[in-house]
């Protein structure tokens, strides 16, 4: 499914506009969208999973073993700041997006 | 083997529908095709049928769940009228675009306004081009027969369209008529198993249906809906010849009546064409080359085929059960005429607007329109080309 | 519910071990609560049943299934805006029919999930969910009630609240705002007699809204859910402060969170102090008008508002606990 776009002739387009590839939008990255970037701070962060499940882009990875997050995934990330905003421990900073 | 019965066509539809045995109905009662989902649910009442009977709250319900239900997976039939059609509208569009075999039996009415629950086509023609087949049907046979046949043409791969079967509201709804009936088993081998090959569930496959279809997609999706109806075609023919084959029962396109050596003729659909026919046989005793073709498949219109049946005769008056209010004339007659005109034929031919909201149609009317065009075919001055029939209208000067 | 006990709720857990549904690479806006729900939501689904969802248009369905690219790992169905209630239950339908027939494998289950904005359920899809609920089809339908017509530019729809600035109740010289109330949907859903009826949002560890999705999912028959989900452009507040204004719309008891099994009210959450109403108002622009001098009495009577419905839910808490017992 992944295979079609702009230029792909209608005979080669699924019918109805249907898609049997399901959850293929991870192949649409949406991180060029940012202009605030989160800085994920691991020292200060405890683990308490607030932020695990508040992302609305789903870029916050958490290891199905450790059951502990790892840092972001700035193909989704949009940079909105929810999770900054709702960690109590200063784990994440929001910094201007192509700044150190 | 052909059991022969005594029904209506309301009943026809509904007996074929428990032979057809479809895995959903989704229906609202709406006059005159209320009979079916009521006939229909007895079946389900009494266990005749595997289906689920899903009594919605309106119309647009109805082509909803049953879009939901064939999208899942399942075959699913649905019933309706004039307003029920029309508050379907929006769900007709989505059915054929997500290019679900859905069938229809739409048990032809006026659409409002004013009011009114008697026959005419104007239901039909408003969605005319919307992407859905539509089979018309005479009498009770062809409305049985056209159920039995719809679901091999609208499942077919070349095609993958909904498909509705069209009848004349009371005037053979609720006539009880003469008709041969297949057997179950016959009818279920004839239609066979539906099987997709993508549907929601399929938990093996997870498909995901009716995306926001942009400026990049949406031309290529219609071209390809427009591809499958000009398909159908050969697909009606197809099966309409297997069905031949097993019945006796002669179907194509359309049927030309004593149309070979006509002079005359008339093309109408539904009922009419058994008022038309009568009349012929009438002018013919008197010498008089009238000849009918009568429509069956109006979506896809089969213009060439038409134009070549025609191209002999030398005036036509095509007969639309609903004027089209847009000062140039009814749809059929649009068709007809312009599917002529495209390929180089020209034919003397007028327009007759008749029988709306149940206003009834004798043969003594059909036959001064045969008049007329004995008139026209000797003066080749067809005069005004958009013509009333059975309108009350005072000489105004 | 189910018989076996359930494992008592850890967020880790849930998260780390059930993969989402409902995928990275969508295109609703930065901050937007409704995937935030929506993804709850889903992972509330056992992880071997399969799900078929149907999605009303809006802001949900337009952002997540542009062709050629689906946000949903389950089957999806998006027909039209006013109907994801018939075109689930129609799939659910034939799910039952097929089933039924032994067309489909005996040992797999399909839940049927349904998803409508406010406008999809409150409004133009109010007759298709009422039909599909009363004829009882083992379905959800979850509305995602972010409290206007988000999509086309929010425009106000029964859902939303009283004096709102949207742009088709403006705030002008005259007319203050949307000059009535609030539509309960969830009461009348509760109406309906339905065996699970419950009222959500995402707040702290999602727990509540976690829980009252598998109950919903897991109910035989029809359940409705009520999921209050922000939106940063709509009601004017920083795209970050989504779980501080639904914390706020909590303790406010602007949206109370509770749960009707078959008839019986439990409230979920009773603030321990219930703040002030400007507390939830005052960060958003869309209520901005109201603290202008002159307008407190628009604070005064929505406050009142608040409170009588407020009061009305304790009074069925009671009334319902006393009756069964």
């Amino acid at each position: 499914m992944s295979d079609i776009n702009v230029n792909t002739p209608m005979e080669n387009l699924t019918i109805g506009g249907n898609i049997y590839t399901s959850g293929n939008a991870r192949d649409f990255k949406t991180g060029d969208w940012r202009s605030a970037k989160p800085v994920y701070i691991s020292e200060n962060c405890k683990q308490c999973g607030l932020c695990f499940p508040v992302c609305p882009d789903n870029a916050i990875p958490v290891c199905k073993d450790t059951l502990q997050r790892t840092d972001f995934n700035y193909d989704y990330c949009k940079g909105c700041g929810v999770c900054a905003k709702v960690c109590p421990f200063k784990a994440i900073e929001m910094k201007e997006e192509g700044e150190e | 083997m052909s059991i022969r019965e005594r029904l209506s066509g309301n009943e026809a539809v509904a007996t074929a529908m428990k032979q057809i045995n479809p895995d959903v109905v989704a229906a609202f009662p709406i006059t005159p095709s209320t009979e079916i989902p009521q006939y229909f649910s007895t079946f389900v009442a009494n266990g005749a049928v595997d289906t689920e009977f899903v009594a919605v709250e309106s119309e647009h319900s109805a082509m909803s769940a049953c879009i939901g239900a064939e999208a899942a997976g399942a075959r699913a039939m649905t019933a309706t009228s004039a307003n029920g059609l029309s508050l379907m509208w929006e769900m007709i569009y989505i059915a054929s675009s997500l290019r679900l075999p859905i069938v229809m039996s739409l048990v032809n009415r006026a659409v409002s306004g004013p009011l009114n629950i008697h026959n005419d086509h104007s239901d039909a023609m408003g969605v005319r081009d919307s992407g859905w087949i539509m089979l018309f049907s005479e009498n009770n046979q062809e409305a049985y027969d056209n159920t039995l046949m719809a679901h091999r043409i609208a499942e077919h791969k070349d095609v993958q369209l909904p498909l509705m079967v069209c009848q004349d509201g009371f005037i053979t709804s609720h006539s009880i008529e003469n008709i041969e009936l297949e057997d179950d088993e016959f009818v279920k081998n004839f239609v066979g198993t539906y099987r997709p090959e993508h549907y929601l569930l399929n938990d093996k496959e997870p498909i995901a249906v009716g995306p926001l279809d942009l400026q990049a997609y949406l031309f290529e999706h219609k071209a390809q809906q427009a591809d499958a109806m000009r398909n159908a075609k050969q697909v009606i023919l197809d099966v309409s010849q297997e069905f031949e084959k097993l019945t006796g029962r002669k179907y194509g396109l359309f049927e030309e009546y004593k149309l070979d050596d006509a002079e005359i003729a008339i093309v109408c659909m539904n009922s009419t064409a058994g008022t038309t026919k009568f009349v012929v046989d009438s002018l013919r005793a008197k010498g008089i080359k009238a000849g009918l073709l009568k429509v069956r498949v109006f979506r896809p219109f089969p213009g060439e085929e038409i134009t070549k049946a025609l191209s002999h005769i030398k005036a036509i008056a095509v007969l639309d059960k609903a004027d089209s209010l847009n000062g140039i004339g009814g749809a059929l007659f649009e068709d007809v005429t312009s599917s002529m005109f495209v390929q180089n034929i020209h034919v003397p031919t007028v327009n007759y607007v008749y029988g709306i909201g149940g206003r009834d149609t004798t043969a003594d009317q059909i036959e001064s329109v045969y008049a007329d065009l004995a008139e026209i075919a000797q003066t080749k001055n067809v005069g005004n080309p958009y013509r009333y029939l059975g309108l009350r209208k005072g000489d105004v000067k | 519910m189910a018989d076996e006990m359930k494992k008592p709720y850890n967020l880790k857990e849930v998260v780390a071990t059930k993969p989402s549904r409902f995928t990275e690479g969508h295109r609703m806006c930065a901050g937007c609560g409704a995937p935030v729900v929506g993804r709850m939501i889903l992972r509330a689904l056992h992880e071997e049943d399969h799900a078929v969802i149907a999605n009303a248009t809006g802001c949900m369905e337009v952002s997540t299934f542009i062709y050629p690219y689906t946000a949903w790992t389950d089957s999806f169905i998006h027909t039209a805006f006013e109907c994801a209630g018939a075109t689930c239950s129609g799939a659910e339908a034939a799910y039952k029919s097929l089933k039924k027939q032994g067309k489909l494998p005996q040992n797999k289950n399909t839940k049927f999930i349904a998803f409508g904005g406010d406008g999809g359920t409150y409004d133009i899809g109010l007759q298709s969910l009422s039909g599909a609920m009363e004829r009882g089809h083992d379905m959800t339908y979850v509305c995602y009630d972010n409290g206007a017509y988000m999509n086309t530019g929010i425009q106000r729809s029964s859902a939303t609240p009283k004096f709102a600035d949207t742009t088709t109740t403006p705030a002008g010289k005259v007319v203050p705002g949307k000059m009535q109330s609030r539509k309960d949907l969830t009461e009348i859903m509760v109406g309906h007699h339905l065996p699970y009826v419950a009222q959500s949002i995402a707040v702290g560890n999602f727990k509540d809204l976690y829980e009252k999705s598998e109950k919903a999912i897991y109910t035989q028959g029809p359940t409705f859910l009520n999921v209050l989900a922000p939106c940063p452009r709509g009601w004017g507040y920083p795209t970050d402060a989504l779980m501080q204004i639904n914390k706020l719309a909590v303790d406010t008891c602007y949206w109370p969170l509770y749960e009707v099994v078959d008839g019986v009210y439990h409230i979920t959450y009773k603030p321990s102090k219930k703040l002030p109403i400007e507390e939830f108002l005052r960060p958003q622009k869309r209520f901005k008008h109201m603290f202008a001098q002159g307008n407190e009495w628009m604070i005064e009577e929505f406050q009142k508002e608040v409170d009588k419905r407020w009061q009305e839910l304790l009074d069925l808490e009671e009334m319902t606990n006393r009756v069964t017992e």
